[in-house]
């Protein structure tokens, strides 16, 4: 099949950009949309042009790094899909598509597809952590932990940070990663201790960061690869706003974005 | 060698109304007393189809609770204010989040009134404005007369003009969009949320708006028809 991709140039941050548009023919319906990029590069480094840059790792799905807007939705039209693991077979023959970087002041720019997203390692950098005891391992199974909370903290563990939240979100909040990382580690006994200076500082840091504000509207939910719930939204909300009421120590510091 | 350059610098704190999160937490206890207020005022409005005397009785015990009055005034006030403050810094906040748009981006799962309550709300309390001026100072009452304390006389009166009536159903039911989603959404912001109970507190968001947008706008339609007169 022929594809017509319409893909955001820009050198860099500084550099003017504008969309270029790339007839690919010989499109395989079972490539990815990370291959068919490949497959683009390869003829525009022996035409000598510069290859379109765009990240990747593992393209199974779990490691976070790919993604870009696909005709307007963050890692395109497929629910609870990667752009590595969207397959071409998903477009007809002929159409356009339209690739452009997630778009949000906290993602400093890099190159055509490729933003920054140090952001998020700032807000995990907050608490995004558990303390554990040094020493001996413990016996396994010494902290119980019940079946419904064991699974909503592991749906909200299956984030892979890749950002399509943020891409999506009509704000550019980054409140379902947040909430996310907030649910995982607080809804367990082990993230029960810093459970309420995790919640003060991730907050603090993703305000920090400069991301918009949720407006509940569910955007991020829908594009997000592993469906995140809406719910860990509101665990982070009722976490912060407990912790701001019972507060005794000084408000966590943030750092500053960029640094 | 100097590592200031990689080394984190740190900011200043965020206080709770600094957060997004705060703003939002105000903005849904807010809401939640602007709410209550229009449910109420609807209840007390629909006494107007047991005639003039209980309409009118009702106004003037409601005049009759002197600086309680004054107090409900000024809360109704704070509230609109906080509501309002918080909207404008949130909406400046979104839009430095996000400096270069998207050519191109869809809309996969959001309501229309959850993406419209950015202009629902002004246009609202422009209404709440005009609403204010038509029916409790009498500062804006064409083509008639404003009788103060003749409750009854100055509805029909005033609504009997076709484009306030028209002006008033359309500001309702943008006030029933913007309630469809905030109503729910208000619980989001605190913090309540629950996978089973929050699909069925989604719909009787839209259910209580839809009966609040009805028992609103059958007064100046029932005016306009001639049932109420």
């Amino acid at each position: 099949m022929k594809l017509t991709l319409k893909i955001w140039r820009q050198k860099n941050v500084d550099a003017k950009g504008a969309f270029v548009r790339y007839p690919v023919d010989d499109v395989d319906p079972e490539m990815s949309m990370l291959e068919c990029l490949d497959v683009l590069n390869e003829t525009l480094i022996l035409k000598g042009e510069e290859p379109v840059a765009f990240e990747h790792d593992c393209r199974e799905g779990i490691c976070g790094s790919c993604g870009f807007m696909i005709n307007g939705e963050a890692h395109g039209p497929e629910k609870a899909t990667t752009t590595c693991q969207l397959t071409m077979r998903h477009f007809k023959d002929g159409d356009e598509l339209t690739l452009e970087p997630w778009r949000a002041k906290a993602f400093v720019f890099v190159k055509d597809l490729v933003v920054n997203r140090r952001a998020f390692d700032h807000i995990i950098e907050a608490g995004g952590y558990v303390s554990v005891s040094t020493g001996q391992a413990p016996d396994g199974n010494t902290i119980l932990v019940g079946k419904e909370v064991a699974d909503t903290s592991m749906d909200a563990a299956a984030c892979i940070g890749c950002g399509a939240c943020v891409a999506a979100c009509p704000n550019a909040s980054a409140a379902l990663f947040t909430g996310a990382k907030i649910t995982h580690l607080g809804t367990l006994p082990q993230g029960e201790p810093e459970r309420e200076r995790r919640a003060l500082g991730m907050v603090a840091q993703m305000n920090a960061e400069e991301f918009g504000s949720c407006t509940n509207i569910g955007e991020c939910s829908a594009a997000c690869p592993k469906e995140i719930p809406l719910e860990v939204i509101a665990n982070m909300n009722r976490d912060y706003v407990c912790a701001s009421f019972r507060r005794r120590d000084d408000l966590p510091t943030p750092v500053t974005p960029g640094s | 060698m100097s590592n200031a350059g990689v080394l984190p610098q740190p900011a200043s704190p965020v206080t709770f109304w600094q957060s997004t999160n705060g703003k939002k937490i105000v903005m849904a206890v807010t809401g939640c007393i602007m709410f209550l207020f229009v449910t109420g005022h609807m209840l007390g409005n629909l006494q107007i189809y047991d005639g003039p005397a209980r309409l009118n009785a009702y106004g003037h015990l409601l005049h009759s609770l002197g600086e309680i009055l004054w107090i409900i005034r000024g809360v109704m006030a704070l509230t609109i204010i906080l509501h309002f403050t918080a909207t404008i810094q949130l909406a400046l906040a979104t839009n430095r989040a996000r400096p270069v748009g998207y050519s191109r981006k869809e809309s996969i799962n959001s309501s229309y009134a959850s993406r419209t309550m950015y202009w629902s709300g002004p246009i609202v309390l422009a209404f709440v404005i005009f609403h204010l001026l038509h029916f409790t100072v009498g500062a804006i009452h064409p083509h008639a007369q404003f009788v103060e304390g003749d409750v009854y006389g100055n509805v029909v009166a005033g609504f009997q003009v076709w484009y306030v009536s028209v002006w008033y159903i359309i500001a309702v039911s943008l006030l029933g969009l913007h309630l469809s989603h905030g109503i729910s959404s208000m619980f989001q912001s605190v913090g309540l949320a629950h996978p089973r109970i929050s699909p069925l507190l989604k719909f009787a968001a839209n259910a209580i708006a839809a009966v609040i947008v009805l028992g609103y706008i059958s007064i100046p339609i029932s005016v306009l028809l001639g049932i109420v007169k």
